[in-house]
């Protein structure tokens, strides 16, 4: 499976996803700079990520928990999710997303 | 401004569940602590990140939550009566003439000591900064993101970011200073406590401020004065007129001061042996999430080895001479004497 990842400067990434996996996970494994300070506890909200709107409705929706920590985000969109709260499936195969400023 | 420094046996920076937990390995070895932490109270990001998500992986404590765990652990140490200076980081240390180290914090609290530890996790928590371009301009000026005297917002035309705690704290007890004041927050729901939104609400129905559903995209000013913040939503741009702009997205963790203190470091971590948890400077040690070694795992349980094993260390700096005993808690009535249970 793979996932598309735009940097803060535009660059693509195809990442090796692993089914389970959180998105947040996937991105810092890579390398790429995502702070995910709190290491996926939705407990900050510094692993913000855009999702391709192609791909929004395919998602779990937001959680309660989730939707207040994007308080803590800038540049907040309808298709902001805190990629650790985004879990790799087979149906996600593809997902495209960008990395939101901080 | 700097005080009489303080003579101790071990300074620990960060007061963190490994910070603390240093305490009590080194109070074993009867090695005095002060521990300086940014935060107003102990448990690091057990503290202020996830105070009430639950820990798993703590031996022999099925579950607890962050809050606990630091209780917990500030009950373990009690009888070793750590001195604690809270919202102060630690900034410059030196080496004095007669072999201690001596800490400076920034607000000028000086700590002389044999032995320094390192316990500051990810850094120390500052406030979020929005990403916005030109904000700099006005930091301290027009822009900020915390209050330390009220009296200083009186008869401003505030906007406040934000939609917790701080937010709406501000928003209740700023409104009867400021001369106009506007909350912006990203959507008409509020983490804050429901007591304080009522309030919020209430001002705005009487007219006395005003509420903005938006995001902040951008500040206008002249010569570091701020005049105006940009708001943003679905609909497009406008603009609030404005000299202070409180902004409050939470803390995150920046490595600040210690990036300072001539330490080896590896990718914003602390190199250190894993024998004694010590850095590449002899009397330095750091322990927890703040250092880095072939197989480090950021875990609590991992910090807490590594603070008994740094404790053994310290003890043979501090008292070269003396020779150390290693004893259990379990058969020893003299650390049972130390923890006030003998």
């Amino acid at each position: 499976m793979k996932i598309h990842v735009t940097d803060r400067d535009g660059g693509e990434h195809e990442l090796e996803a692993t089914n389970g996996w959180r998105v947040m996970e996937v991105i810092r494994d890579a390398g790429l700079p995502i702070t995910a300070e709190c290491g996926g506890a939705c407990a900050c909200a510094t692993c913000h990520v855009y999702v391709d709107p192609a791909w929004v409705d395919r998602l779990e929706p937001r959680g309660e928990e989730e939707n207040d920590m994007l308080d803590l985000a800038f540049e907040v969109q309808d298709n902001s999710r805190l990629s650790c709260q985004v879990t790799v499936t087979p149906e996600l195969d593809g997902l495209k997303v960008t990395l939101a400023p901080e | 401004m700097t005080g009489e420094p303080i003579r101790t046996d071990v300074t620990i920076v960060g007061a963190g569940p490994c910070g603390l937990f240093a305490v009590f390995e080194l109070g074993l070895l009867d090695l005095k602590c002060h521990l300086v932490d940014i935060l107003d109270r102990p448990g690091g990001q057990c503290a202020e990140l996830y105070p009430e998500k639950p820990i798993y992986d703590i031996p022999a404590v099925p579950i607890c939550t962050g809050q606990e765990l630091t209780e917990r652990l500030m009950e373990q140490i009690r009888p070793f009566d750590p001195v604690f200076h809270f919202s102060q980081m630690a900034e410059k240390l030196e080496r004095t003439d007669d072999g201690y180290w001596r800490m400076t914090t920034d607000v000028g609290t000086v700590i002389e000591s044999k032995v320094i530890v390192v316990a500051a996790g990810g850094g120390s928590f500052v406030p979020k900064k929005p990403p916005i371009k030109g904000i700099d301009a006005y930091e301290g000026t027009g822009v900020f993101y915390a209050v330390r005297r009220m009296e200083q917002f009186r008869g401003k035309r505030l906007v406040i970011a934000g939609g917790g705690d701080s937010a709406l704290d501000w928003t209740v007890n700023l409104q009867p200073l400021a001369q106009s004041l506007t909350l912006v927050h990203r959507r008409d729901e509020f983490r804050a406590a429901p007591d304080t939104v009522n309030k919020m609400r209430a001002l705005v129905a009487s007219g006395a401020m005003s509420l903005e559903i938006a995001q902040i995209g951008g500040v206008e000013g002249t010569d570091g004065r701020l005049e105006a913040v940009i708001l943003k939503d679905k609909d497009g741009e406008r603009r609030v007129e404005c000299d202070t702009l409180l902004a409050f997205y939470g803390l995150t963790m920046k490595l600040g001061p210690v990036a300072e203190f001539g330490l080896n470091l590896h990718e914003n971590l602390i190199s250190v042996d894993t024998e004694r948890f010590e850095t590449s400077t002899p009397g330095i040690f750091a322990i927890g999430d703040i250092n880095s070694y072939p197989g480090k795992l950021k875990l609590i349980l991992s910090g807490f080895h590594e603070a008994a094993l740094m404790a053994q260390a310290a003890v043979r700096i501090v008292h070269p001479d003396r020779k150390i005993r290693f004893q259990y808690t379990t058969s020893s009535s003299e650390l049972q004497q130390k923890l006030g249970v003998a």
